[in-house]
C-alpha cells in the first residue's frame, strides 16, 4: 500500500510522525518538569519518595520516547541527523549528558552504599529537569530560527562557529522557547502530582505551585508564538528549491493549512483548559486535557516548520544549505520499508495504554512508600 | 583527499570505545538475566513455591540495578554517530537509520512498558500478566540487539544497497538482504547467547559465594541449577555461531581473519595457533619484510584451512598476500584497489563538477553508478581511494594501512575463545555436582566459578574488540574509511567530551558496584522491596 505513495506523501508522512513523536516527548517530559519540583513540594522524606516514585514509574517512557524520536529522525531525515547531531555538538551533549545522570538517579537514589549519596542523585534528576527541557527547547526553536552550517555537494556538514551549538543560547527567540518548555513542564508534572498522589498535602501545595508556574508558562508561551507569526521564514521556492526569506511566512503557513490552525487552537485551549480545571474545580484530571493540549499544540509547530514549502532546519550561514524534509530525508524504498513498521506503531500505544493503567489503577500513598511488596525507588 | 585532523579522528575512536566498551559491560547481563528471571518466575508461577518467587525477586532486583546503567550508557551510542561521526551517518543513513528506527517502536517501548509492569506490578496486576511481562521484557531486551547488530553486521559485510550519486550516500534496495545477511544472522546469535553465557556466569558465580558462605543455600542450588542448563545450550550455540562468524569472516573481511591468527604468509593446510605468544608487539606499521614473531605457539595442524573453508586443504591468505596480492590465488593487491577506488571516487567527484556544465558526460558518469560491471571492478573498492597518493612510494606504505592492530586482534580473540571453553566446561562440572547435591563439597568449584565472573565480562569485552578494532581501517568495510566518517569538529572538544564520559560512566560503575555488592550481601530478604 505504501508502495503507490509519492516520495513527498512518504516524506511528508514521515514528517508527521517525527512530529508525532516529539509532541509526545514534550508531553512525558512532565518527568523532567517534576524531578525540578521535589524539593518544592515534597517538604518530608516520605513525601519525596512519594513523589519520585510516582516519576520513576514513568521516566522510561519519556526516555524512550527520546531514543525513539532520535531513531526515527536518523531513518527518515538522516541529514538533519548527520548536519545537527555533529555541528551542533555541544548542545546535543549536554542534552544527553542530562539524561545519562537521569537514568540511574531514580535506580540508585534511595539504595544503601550508592557512593554518592541520595541527595546527589536528587540534584541529577534536578539538572536533567532544569537542562534537558530548556536545552531541547532551544534546539528545536532553531527550526525556525536557523543555525549556522554549511552543506557541500557530498552533503557533508561543516559548522561555521566553534561554539558548535551553544551559540543558540545568545538567541533571544530560542530562549523564549527553551524557557516555554522549562515551565511547561513543570505544569504539566504538578498536574501529574494532582493525579497520580493520594495525599492532601502534597495536593495543597501543588495546586499552589500550579498557579506560580502556569503564569510565566502562558506568558512566555504568548511571546514566542506572537514573535513567530511575525517573524520572516525560511521559505522554499516549489519550482526551483531555492530559499528565500519571506515576511509572515508561518502566519502564512498556518492560513494556508486550516486543520494546523485548529489543532493549534484546540491543543492551547486544551492546554489552559486543563490548569484552570485543576485549579478552580479541583479536578485530578487536568494532567489530560493539558497532556492532550500539549500533544496537539507541539504537533502544531513542528507541522508549521516542515510543511508547506519551508525549511525545517534552515542555515542561516548558507542560505542554500537549508534542509526541507524533500532534501534531507531518506531514500523512497526506506521509507516505504519503515511505513510498514509504522503500522506497528498503535498496537504499541495499546499495550502502553493497558500497562500504564494497570500500575496507575491504585493512587501513590504514604501506605505504599512502607510496602515490601513493590519495587521502590 | 581532504585533511583530515589525525587527533580528531583517534580521539573520536576512543570516546567511542570507551562508550561502547562502558555500555556492552551492562548490556549483556541484561539479555540473559531477563531470561534466566522468567525461567525462574515461570517455575514459580507453575509450582505456587513461594520460595521461587523468593528466588526470582531477589535476581530480579540486581537485574533493575544493572539495567539501570545499561540504559543510562546507551542513549550516548545512538547519538554519538550523528555528533562524532557526521558522514558516517549520512553516507549509511538510509540503511542504518531503519533497523534504528524499527528498534525503536518494536523494541525500546516493548522493553521499558513491560519492565514498569515486572517491577511495580507485583500486587497490581494477576500472576499470569506478571509472568507475561517479565518474558516480553526478556523478548524486548533481546529484539532490541537485534537491530544494532543487524545494522553492525552491515558495517562489516555492506549488502542490500546501492550507492546513488545524486545524494552520495548508499541506499538500501532490497531490505531482506540487509536482515538476513549471514553475517547479521551469526552476528546476532553470536552476541545474544554470549550474554546468556555472561549471566550464567554471573548467576551461578554469586550463587557459589552463598554457599562458601553457607547462605540461601537452596536459592544458591535453585539458581545454579536453571543457570548451568541455560549455559550449556548457551555456550554450544555460542560455538557453532561463533564458528559460523568465523566464516564469514574469512570470507568477507580476509584481513582481519589473518589479523585473528597473526598470519602474514599465506598457508595451505594452514594449522590453527590454540595458543600463542607473540614477541613483539606490532603497533609500528607493517611493511612487507615484516614477519610473525611468535615467542611461543600450540598449533592445531590443518585446523585453520578448515575453520575458514570447511576443507583441511585450502589455502588461507596471510595478510601478506592480502597487502601485496598474489596472483597464484587470484588476490588483488591494495595498490590495485587504492587505483581502482580512487578512480570510482574521481568519477563521483566528476558527476558532481559537470553537472552543470557538461550534461553529456555528467549522464554518461551517472550510467557507470549503475553498470554492474564498473561497479564491480571500480566501486566496490570506492574507500581505498582514499589512500591514493601520486607518489608511488607513499601509496605503497599506505597500502598496509588497510591491516588492523594485529597482537591486539589476536590476544582479543585468543582470550575469548580459550575462556569460551572454560565457561563451558564450568557449567558441566556445576550441573553435574549440583543435581549430585554435593556442589557445595567442592570449594575449588565454588571459588572458580566465583572467579569466572570477571573473566566472563573480560571474554565478552575481546568479542567487540575482535570485530571492531580487526576491521579497522574501516568503518564500512571497503567503502569507508573511519577517517573520513568522522565529523569535522575540533578535537579539543572531543577531548573534552570523552574525559566527561570517562569520569562520569567509572564514577557510576563504581557506584553501581557498591549497590549491587551490597545488594547480594543482604541477600533475598530485603533491601529496597
Amino acid at each position: 500500500m505504501f508502495e503507490t505513495l509519492s516520495h513527498l506523501a512518504l516524506q511528508q508522512y514521515w514528517w508527521l510522525l517525527v512530529s508525532l513523536l516529539g509532541a509526545l516527548l514534550v508531553f512525558l517530559m512532565f518527568v523532567q518538569g517534576g524531578q525540578t519540583l521535589i524539593y518544592t513540594i515534597g517538604k518530608s522524606e516520605v513525601e519525596r519518595a512519594m513523589l519520585v516514585n510516582t516519576l520513576g514509574r514513568k521516566w522510561e517512557f519519556t526516555f524512550t520516547t527520546l531514543v525513539t524520536f532520535g531513531g526515527a529522525f536518523f531513518a527518515s531525515f538522516p541529514l538533519f541527523y548527520s548536519t545537527s547531531f555533529g555541528g551542533a555538538y555541544w548542545v546535543w551533549m549536554i542534552i544527553l549528558f542530562a539524561f545519562v545522570i537521569q537514568a540511574v538517579s531514580y535506580e540508585f537514589r534511595s539504595r544503601p552504599n550508592n557512593l554518592f549519596g541520595s541527595k546527589t542523585y536528587e540534584i541529577f534528576l534536578f539538572v536533567n529537569g532544569l537542562i534537558g527541557t530548556i536545552l531541547i527547547g532551544v534546539a528545536v526553536a532553531t527550526f525556525f530560527t536557523g543555525a549556522n552550517f554549511y552543506i557541500n555537494e557530498m552533503n557533508q556538514s561543516h559548522w561555521a562557529t566553534s561554539l558548535h551549538g551553544l551559540e543558540a543560547l545568545l538567541n533571544l527567540h530560542n530562549l523564549t522557547l527553551g524557557l516555554t518548555i522549562f515551565f511547561l513542564a513543570r505544569v504539566l508534572g504538578l498536574l501529574y502530582f494532582i493525579n497520580s498522589i493520594d495525599d492532601d498535602v502534597l495536593y495543597d501545595r501543588s495546586v499552589k505551585h500550579l498557579f506560580y508556574n502556569a503564569i510565566p508558562f502562558v506568558v512566555l508561551f504568548l511571546i514566542f508564538v506572537v514573535w513567530l507569526l511575525l517573524r520572516d521564514g525560511f521559505a522554499v521556492n516549489n519550482e526551483t528549491m531555492m530559499v528565500y526569506m519571506e515576511p509572515f511566512k508561518y502566519w502564512h503557513n498556518l492560513l494556508s493549512m486550516p486543520i494546523v490552525f485548529i489543532s493549534l487552537f484546540v491543543g492551547v485551549i486544551g492546554v489552559l483548559y486543563g490548569i484552570v480545571v485543576a485549579l478552580i474545580r479541583k479536578s485530578t484530571n487536568g494532567i489530560w486535557f493539558s497532556g492532550i493540549g500539549t500533544v496537539l499544540t507541539v504537533l502544531s509547530l513542528f507541522l508549521l516548520a516542515g510543511f508547506n514549502n519551508t525549511s525545517f532546519y534552515p542555515s542561516y550561514a548558507d542560505m542554500q544549505s537549508s534542509l526541507t524534509i524533500e532534501n534531507s530525508s531518506s531514500s523512497k524504498f526506506t521509507l516505504t520499508v519503515m511505513s510498514y513498521v509504522s503500522l506497528l506503531i498503535p498496537f504499541v500505544v495499546g499495550y502502553i495504554y493497558y500497562a500504564w493503567r494497570a500500575i496507575n489503577k491504585r493512587k501513590i500513598d504514604r501506605d505504599e512508600m512502607e510496602s515490601k511488596e513493590i519495587h521502590i525507588y | 583527499m581532504e585533511h583530515i585532523d589525525l587527533s580528531l579522528v583517534d580521539w573520536s575512536r576512543a570516546q567511542f570505545a570507551l562508550t561502547a566498551m562502558y555500555h556492552w559491560v551492562f548490556v549483556p547481563l541484561t539479555l540473559g538475566l531477563s531470561f534466566i528471571i522468567a525461567f525462574m518466575e515461570s517455575i514459580y508461577v507453575k509450582t505456587g513455591d513461594e520460595k521461587w518467587k523468593k528466588t526470582t525477586r531477589f535476581w530480579m532486583k540486581l537485574f533493575g540495578i544493572n539495567f539501570a546503567i545499561g540504559v543510562a550508557t546507551g542513549i550516548i551510542l545512538e547519538f554519538e554517530f550523528g555528533t562524532n561521526w557526521s558522514n558516517y551517518s549520512w553516507f549509511v543513513g538510509d540503511i542504518f537509520g531503519a533497523p534504528l528506527a524499527i528498534e525503536g517502536i518494536m523494541a525500546f517501548f516493548m522493553e521499558s512498558t513491560f519492565i514498569a509492569v515486572m517491577f511495580f506490578g507485583w500486587d497490581k496486576v494477576s500472576k499470569k500478566f506478571h509472568l507475561t511481562a517479565t518474558w516480553l521484557t526478556a523478548i524486548g531486551a533481546n529484539i532490541s540487539a537485534l537491530w544494532i547488530l543487524v545494522a553492525n553486521a552491515w558495517m562489516q559485510n555492506p549488502v542490500g544497497m546501492q550507492f546513488n550519486p545524486d545524494t552520495a550516500r548508499m541506499e538500501m534496495v532490497n531490505f531482506w538482504d540487509v536482515l538476513y545477511s549471514p553475517s547479521a544472522i551469526s552476528k546476532f546469535i553470536h552476541t545474544t547467547t554470549s550474554g546468556f553465557v555472561l549471566a550464567a556466569v554471573f548467576v551461578i558465580g554469586i550463587s557459589s559465594w552463598f554457599l562458601l558462605k553457607k547462605r540461601h543455600q537452596l536459592m544458591a542450588k535453585r539458581s545454579m541449577l536453571v543457570s548451568s542448563v541455560f549455559g550449556i545450550i548457551a555456550s554450544i550455540t555460542l560455538i557453532v555461531s561463533g564458528d559460523s562468524s568465523a566464516r564469514d569472516i574469512a570470507k568477507y573481511q580476509p584481513v582481519k581473519f589473518a589479523a585473528m591468527e597473526a598470519l602474514y604468509e599465506g598457508k595451505t593446510q594452514a594449522p590453527l595457533v590454540a595458543i600463542g605468544l607473540i614477541g613483539k608487539l606490532n603497533y609500528d606499521s607493517i611493511t612487507k619484510d615484516t614477519k610473525d614473531d611468535f615467542l611461543i605457539k600450540i598449533e592445531i595442524p590443518n585446523m585453520l584451512s578448515y575453520l575458514a573453508f570447511m576443507d583441511p586443504n585450502a589455502f588461507v591468505p596471510g595478510i601478506k598476500d592480502l597487502v601485496l596480492g598474489n596472483e597464484d590465488y587470484n588476490i588483488l593487491s591494495v595498490i590495485e584497489k587504492i587505483k581502482r577506488g580512487y578512480v570510482a571516487q574521481q568519477s563521483l567527484k566528476l558527476y558532481k563538477e559537470t553537472e552543470k556544465t557538461d550534461k553529456v558526460l555528467h549522464e554518461a558518469l551517472k550510467a557507470k553508478f549503475t553498470d554492474s560491471q564498473w561497479l564491480n571492478t571500480y566501486f566496490r573498492y570506492f574507500g581505498y581511494g582514499s589512500y591514493y597518493d601520486d607518489d608511488s612510494k607513499i601509496m605503497e606504505s599506505n597500502a598496509f594501512k588497510v591491516v588492523p592492530p594485529v597482537s591486539l586482534t589476536f590476544y582479543a580473540f585468543h582470550l575469548m575463545v580459550i575462556l569460551g571453553g572454560h565457561f563451558l566446561l564450568l557449567f558441566l562440572i556445576v550441573l553435574y555436582l549440583v543435581v549430585i547435591n554435593r556442589i557445595e563439597k567442592y570449594k575449588i568449584v565454588l571459588y572458580t566459578a566465583l572467579w569466572t565472573i570477571p573473566l566472563v565480562y573480560i571474554a565478552s569485552q575481546s568479542g567487540w574488540i575482535v570485530a571492531e578494532v580487526g576491521r579497522q581501517p574501516w568503518v564500512i568495510q571497503d567503502l569507508m574509511t573511519t577517517m573520513n566518517a568522522v565529523s569535522k569538529i575540533d578535537s579539543s572538544s572531543v577531548i573534552i567530551t570523552f574525559i566527561l564520559f570517562a569520569v562520569l560512566f567509572t564514577g557510576l560503575l563504581i557506584a553501581e558496584l557498591g549497590i549491587m555488592i551490597k545488594q547480594i550481601k543482604i541477600g533475598p530478604k530485603d533491601g529496597g522491596h
